[in-house]
């Protein structure tokens, strides 16, 4: 019989996925490093969603919430990197730089 | 139903002075013709009028023609509206109005051409320089007489008065001012006119204050100043009951009255406000025509005798109103007899003829001989605007207004003199010109109400003062007449040059004189003791709700009057003729009147009112204000330095310490209360300044807030999640 992995693999897996795209997001200065680090932010929501949706759904081939949420998650991330690489390029074009520290026009 | 067309009456020669104002001004003749044109059209529709006024007969008292197709102003649950009234009386001014007009237009036509000679000798005749002005006016005068004739009600009655008194201040003035080449004045004339303008026109305003007055309390007392309505019994009782009593003992409708009968006695011309009428005489003579004969001073007896119903009523219920108004008119028919005695200004002694004569109409309506003295207006018109055209021909043709430098002119210009005549003569009241006819009535009914009294009433000692006052006026009258005509027409020149220049008036001035001195003539008829027609036609069917008046037939009372008012005129003409026709006064001969000493002082300076109370206008064109003026000038500069010294000191002081109480205040302000605003704005902006360095635009610094919050929660929640 095989035996099940347990749910607490892939927790841990997300969690460290999550720490890693946060800390990317949070300490890389290229604005597309940052923009991998909020994927790889979501790509972990997106295993726990799932994991959650096979551990904890009564009955998962009817409660389909977790994957269907996990769906909106990826399609949704499709639309912010476009958009996110859209605005890279144009403030590229117009500062020529993609390093975050020195996009600061909105402050004080 | 030419009735239904009587408010373009009115109308026409209105709309006349509004094309010779905008459009023909620059065109002296066709200013002319647009007037004569606009008041023959008049004539024309007034006479329609009339004559379906007449046709209805007596019968018209009762309904008289009567629409008001305008509302006009309504207000308060009532509306004045403008339309028409035509009574008998009424009707009949229609009939004089707008023929003595139209023969005192003619007239000025060549009136205000004036003679002169140029440089090379040679005589000229050029227009006035305000020719077409001078028919505009004449023509809106014209228009406001008419309007006010037919008016339906008091308020339009009274807006064709007030303009009416405009248009005298303009034409009394009209010589007021003269431009470059301008010869036919000289400087103390302009000042002259320009006095007799302001005085005329203040004068009456007097008295329009008044009768506003009164038509304001009429309007309340009665709820109504339509002719229509206004004189209806309840109504009239209900001015006794209305309103509390203005003073103890003294009823509303005899205020009221009297209040319009100051109207009057401004417009008119009586004591005391007579004084504006004989300095009047500065505007040219139609003008003096038109406001003595026609317009201005028969407006106020028109007032009166649209009044009439109120007088009366006013009489019977509270008080002696229509005595005052006989005593006032039969004393400023003495009155100014009297002055006209010591007048050398040919229009001057005209102007107290008028003024006697207007006197004689009030006391006819004072006394309730209410047909004879509307007669009398109508006859006097004709008979008047004769006499002053008359004298305009002279004063045309000669050049002076002083008789003693005239004498003898009846060869020089005999169509004139034979004119004038007929004038003078009927208004001495002499058989059988109009005057007679009209002037007896209003003495016959004195008589026969004074001394010859109904059965069971005693003799009325009033109405017998009246009578001897007229009568004695009367003969005043034929004095004053006859020494004009000798000092005029009759005799030897006194001023040889002035005779030479002489000459008879062009046809357009002696035709006028020719009609009006026919209608002199023949008007009488119209109501005589033996077939009293106008009589029948005005005073039958009563008058605006009145019962009819009486009328005596033809008896030896009647026949004694005539006797003694012809025997009254023939005695003063004597006398006239003994003082100057006898023995003709020769160049620089004193009047022989002078010998008279201090009355004649008295006469010659006209009681020295003027001085007194008026505002006295001297030959040079100077003018000096009368004591009571003056006093009221003193009293008001009085005034005026304890306005400026005590009550501007009060003032002044107020804005001092207002001042003060202002500084401190604004320091309060200044220091406390901005400082305390200015504190809080600073403070917040303090702390602005500190928060505001969180927004560091840098994106991950915000991410990593969003982050530290999200933990913050989650440890939040793990820590309640344990406890």
């Amino acid at each position: 019989m095989i035996t099940q992995i347990p749910l607490v693999y892939y927790l841990a897996l997300a969690a460290a996925l999550f720490c890693i795209g946060s800390f990317g997001a949070l300490s890389r200065r290229n604005a597309i490093a940052v923009l991998m680090g909020i994927e790889l932010m979501l790509n972990a929501v997106n295993i726990n969603l799932v994991a959650f949706w096979r551990y904890g759904a009564a009955d998962p081939l009817v409660d389909q919430a977790g994957i269907v949420f996990a769906l909106f998650v990826i399609t949704l991330a499709a639309a912010e990197a476009a958009i996110g690489l859209a605005l890279i390029i144009a403030i590229y074009r117009s500062r020529d730089t993609v390093n975050v520290e020195e996009i600061n026009l909105l402050k004080w | 139903m030419v009735q239904n067309f009587t408010l373009f009456i009115p109308l026409l020669p209105f709309l006349a002075f509004a094309i010779i104002v905008l459009l023909t001004r620059n065109n002296n003749r066709l200013s002319a013709l647009v007037a004569i044109l606009s008041i023959v059209a008049a004539l024309m529709l007034s006479y329609g009028v009339f004559l379906e006024a007449l046709s209805e007969g007596a019968e018209l008292a009762a309904n008289p023609f009567y629409g008001a197709p305008i509302a006009w102003m309504p207000f308060g649950g009532m509306t004045i509206n403008f339309g028409w009234y035509v009574d008998p009386i009424g009707a009949a001014m229609l009939f004089m109005v707008p023929t003595v007009c139209l023969m005192i237009f003619i007239y000025s036509t060549a009136y205000m051409r004036h003679n002169h000679v140029d440089e090379h000798g040679h005589p000229h005749a050029e227009d006035d320089p305000r020719y077409a002005r001078f028919f505009a006016y004449i023509s809106l005068f014209t228009a406001m007489m008419l309007l006010l004739v037919v008016s339906s009600n008091l308020l339009q009655f009274f807006i064709a008065w007030e303009v009416m008194g405009f248009c005298s201040y303009a034409l009394i003035g009209f010589w007021s001012f003269r431009g470059r080449k301008e010869h036919h004045i000289d400087d103390a004339q302009v000042g002259r006119a320009r006095g007799a303008a302001i005085k005329a026109f203040l004068t009456t305003r007097v008295g329009d204050i008044l009768f506003m007055t009164g038509m304001i309390l009429l309007l309340i007392t009665l709820g109504s100043l339509d002719f229509n309505k206004m004189y209806d019994p309840a109504a009239m009782n209900n001015m006794l009951a209305g309103l509390a009593q203005p003073l103890p003992g003294v009823e509303w409708p005899v205020v009221i009255a009297l209040l319009i009968f100051g109207g009057t006695i401004a417009k008119s011309a009586q004591f005391p406000l007579h004084i504006w009428l004989p300095d009047a005489m500065e505007g040219p003579t139609p003008v003096s025509a038109l406001i003595h004969a026609a317009t201005m001073v028969s407006a106020g007896i028109f007032l009166i005798i649209r009044a009439y119903p109120l007088l009366e009523f006013a009489q019977q219920t509270s008080g002696p109103a229509m005595q005052i108004v006989a005593f006032v008119g039969a004393f400023t028919a003495l009155f100014a007899a009297t002055i006209g005695l010591a007048q050398n200004d040919i229009k001057r002694v005209l102007a107290f003829s008028t003024i006697s004569q207007l006197g004689y109409m009030l006391a006819a309506l004072g006394i309730g001989a209410f047909v004879s003295g509307s007669f009398h207006l109508l006859t006097h018109a004709f008979f008047k605007a004769l006499l002053f055209l008359g004298a305009g021909a002279v004063i045309h043709s000669i050049g002076t207004n002083d008789m003693f430098k005239m004498g003898g002119l009846i060869r020089k210009m005999p169509i004139t003199g034979i004119t004038f005549f007929v004038g003078a003569f009927a208004l001495m009241g002499i058989f059988p010109l109009s005057g007679f006819w009209s002037k007896d009535e209003i003495l016959l009914d004195a008589m026969r109400e004074g001394f010859y009294p109904h059965a069971g009433m005693s003799q009325d000692l009033f109405l017998q003062i009246i009578y001897l006052m007229l009568a004695i006026a009367a003969f005043l009258t034929a004095l004053y007449t006859g020494r004009q005509l000798f000092l005029t027409f009759l005799g030897k020149p006194r001023d040889q040059a002035a005779y030479d220049h002489a000459h008879e008036s062009p046809v357009a001035m002696w035709a006028p004189l020719a009609v009006l001195a026919t209608f002199t003539v023949f008007l009488g008829f119209w109501n005589t003791p033996f077939a009293p027609a106008f009589f029948h036609f005005v005073g039958e069917g009563g008058f605006m709700g009145l019962p009819p008046f009486e009328h005596s037939e033809f008896d030896p009372i009647a026949l004694t009057n005539m006797l003694v008012s012809t025997g009254i005129a023939l005695s003063g003409f004597a006398v006239a003729w003994g003082l100057y026709g006898f023995r003709p006064i020769q160049a620089g001969q004193p009047d022989p009147l002078a010998r008279l000493g201090f009355v004649w002082k008295i006469l010659v300076n006209k009681y020295w009112l003027d001085e007194l109370y008026g505002y006295k206008i001297n030959l040079d064109g100077t003018a000096q204000p009368g004591l009571l003026i003056r006093l009221v000038g003193a009293f008001m500069r009085l005034c005026a330095w304890f306005d400026r010294n005590v009550v501007d000191g009060l003032v002044n002081l107020a804005g001092w310490l207002s001042r003060i109480l202002a500084r401190l205040w604004g320091w309060v302000d200044t220091h406390i209360v901005d400082g305390l605003v200015n504190a809080t704005a600073s403070v917040t902006g303090e702390i602005a300044e500190w928060w505001r360095t969180m927004q560091t635009g840098n994106v991950q610094n915000y991410a990593l807030m969003a982050m530290v919050g999200a933990m913050a929660i989650a440890i939040l929640f793990l820590l309640r999640s344990f406890t």
